[in-house]
């Protein structure tokens, strides 16, 4: 199998200087990979250090320990030290990330907060609206609501419109940040779904799932993060 | 907002460093700007960010460093060795520059059309019917209702001035605007509207900008890249969301941290 996502002695410690210069040593020695198709969860207690794992390979913290490599067509780059636009051109067309937190953007409809990832990949407007209606419907967003910019729908609608909006582009790499908390079961089932296909087109996928049930239907391999905890010397 | 791996930057700064007598404006100040990126100088009063935006947008000569730029025809000119007729013509063209009191940049005894139709004239149009469409056209983008084109800005509310002067600027088609706290003074609502505003155009255009705000969410939601100043001198820089999500330096840690969640 193709390793698309590799991650090599990486360690994050936050040094909080407006706390006397404290030093909060979060994971070392993180050492794992994630093949295409395949759906890596990390496990672990909350504070082990499973967000700000997904954060650095994202590129939102910084990685100054160790590599984080991605796969992209024939080449790998290290994320940890890329320049930013670099970072960027990745986010636009290699790496995604799943959550629920929707950074409302005003007076956008929710059919072009969805489409916009994929526009950004080179896709026809048309088309990409199309499919962002496509997943509207399938996560239950009643359609009255498609072209209303979601600032005003209720916390369940602005999850699913930015499920969607996680899901519609084409990325080799695909992060999870507990899609499916609080969502109810169908929603939940249409998550599962959703991650199915992705794995069928060999997307790479890394999440934290809280969710026992969901975990169980998608995760192929869980990654126990307490593994990196930092002991304390 | 779209990024390309585009090799060539647009903008080459290297040691750039302005003196006031032996005050420090800014000091040695190095960056690349990319076309279509938008980058953000925070920090807060007296940081030197308007002394850098100044030095950059060759109103202030700085006192050592260089600054080269892409011109369109692709050669890269050392902005303080153009001659003025040449500096003059990218000033009015290929850049822009928003100002935080719109009647910095406004003729504010002329028309709402007329000082939109003045850049277009100014690059040598002079159709009267097409400028005054052109004009018309702009004002529909900033939201500014047609009937308002024979209006002098002096009757426009502060928003409406502000969008008046981004739709002055941006009618040219420029490469790269310059911004210096542009939405500063105005209401939250009005600001709320001009910060979406300009992310549209910027995006749609692919415009470059250097946009000087001690506010960082402006900063979080035009910008793809920050530098943090302090005394003079560029303490931190990166990806706008990763200086900001996990800041390094004790001076971004505490601006960061200032603000208030609401």
């Amino acid at each position: 199998m193709t390793v698309r996502l590799y991650l090599n002695g990486v360690a994050k410690t936050f040094t909080m200087h407006l706390q006397n210069g404290i030093r909060i040593p979060v994971v070392s020695n993180v050492d794992f990979s994630v093949a295409a198709g395949e759906c890596a969860v990390l496990g672990g207690p909350s504070g082990a250090g499973k967000s700000s794992i997904l954060k650095m390979v994202y590129g939102n913290y910084r990685c100054e320990e160790g590599q984080i490599l991605v796969t992209v067509g024939d080449r790998i780059i290290n994320i940890a030290g890329a320049e930013p636009r670099r970072i960027l051109s990745l986010r636009r067309d290699t790496i995604g990330y799943v959550s629920q937190f929707l950074r409302v953007i005003p007076r956008v409809s929710a059919v072009d907060v969805v489409a916009e990832p994929l526009i950004a990949q080179g896709a026809d407007a048309a088309q990409a609206a199309g499919k962002a209606k496509d997943l509207l419907a399938r996560l239950n967003v009643p359609e009255r609501l498609w072209s209303l910019p979601p600032a005003t729908f209720s916390g369940g609608e602005q999850q699913r419109v930015n499920i969607a909006r996680g899901f519609i582009a084409d990325y080799a790499l695909l992060l999870l940040d507990e899609p499916t908390a609080s969502l109810d079961a169908a929603n939940r089932a249409v998550v599962v779904s959703l991650v199915d296909e992705k794995k069928k087109q060999g997307v790479a996928m890394l999440g934290i799932l809280h969710d026992l049930d969901v975990r169980e239907r998608i995760a192929d391999r869980i990654i126990d993060v307490t593994d990196f905890q930092v002991t304390a010397a | 907002m779209s990024v390309t791996l585009n090799d060539e930057p647009l903008l080459n700064v290297s040691g750039l460093t302005k003196y006031y007598g032996g005050r420090i404006g800014c000091q040695d100040v190095v960056f690349q700007l990319w076309p279509g990126e938008v980058l953000a100088i925070v920090g807060e009063s007296g940081s030197g960010k308007t002394t850098l935006l100044n030095c950059l947008s060759t109103r202030l000569p700085p006192s050592t460093g260089v600054i080269e730029y892409r011109m369109r025809d692709g050669s890269m000119r050392n902005l303080y060795q153009l001659s003025e007729a040449e500096r003059r013509f990218l000033m009015r063209t290929d850049w822009g520059f928003v100002h935080q009191h719109a009647a910095d940049g406004l003729r504010m005894t002329v028309s709402a059309g007329a000082n939109v139709g003045e850049r277009l004239m100014a690059v040598g149009d002079r159709h009267y019917g097409k400028i005054r469409a052109t004009a018309a056209d702009w004002l529909g983008r900033v939201e500014i209702s047609e009937d308002r084109i024979d209006d002098d800005p002096r009757s426009f509310s502060g928003g409406m001035r502000q969008r008046l002067q981004i739709a002055r600027n941006l009618v040219t088609k420029p490469r790269l605007v310059f911004m210096d706290e542009p939405t500063g003074g105005l209401d939250v609502s009005v600001q709320a509207r001009l910060l979406d505003l300009l992310r549209q155009l910027v995006a749609d255009m692919g415009l470059a900008v250097i946009i000087v705000t001690h506010d960082l969410a402006v900063a979080r939601l035009l910008s793809h890249r920050i530098m943090v100043m302090k005394d003079g001198l560029v303490i931190e820089s990166g990806l706008t969301d990763q200086v900001l999500d996990d800041p390094r330096e004790p001076y971004t840690q505490l601006l960061v941290s200032s603000i208030l969640q609401v």
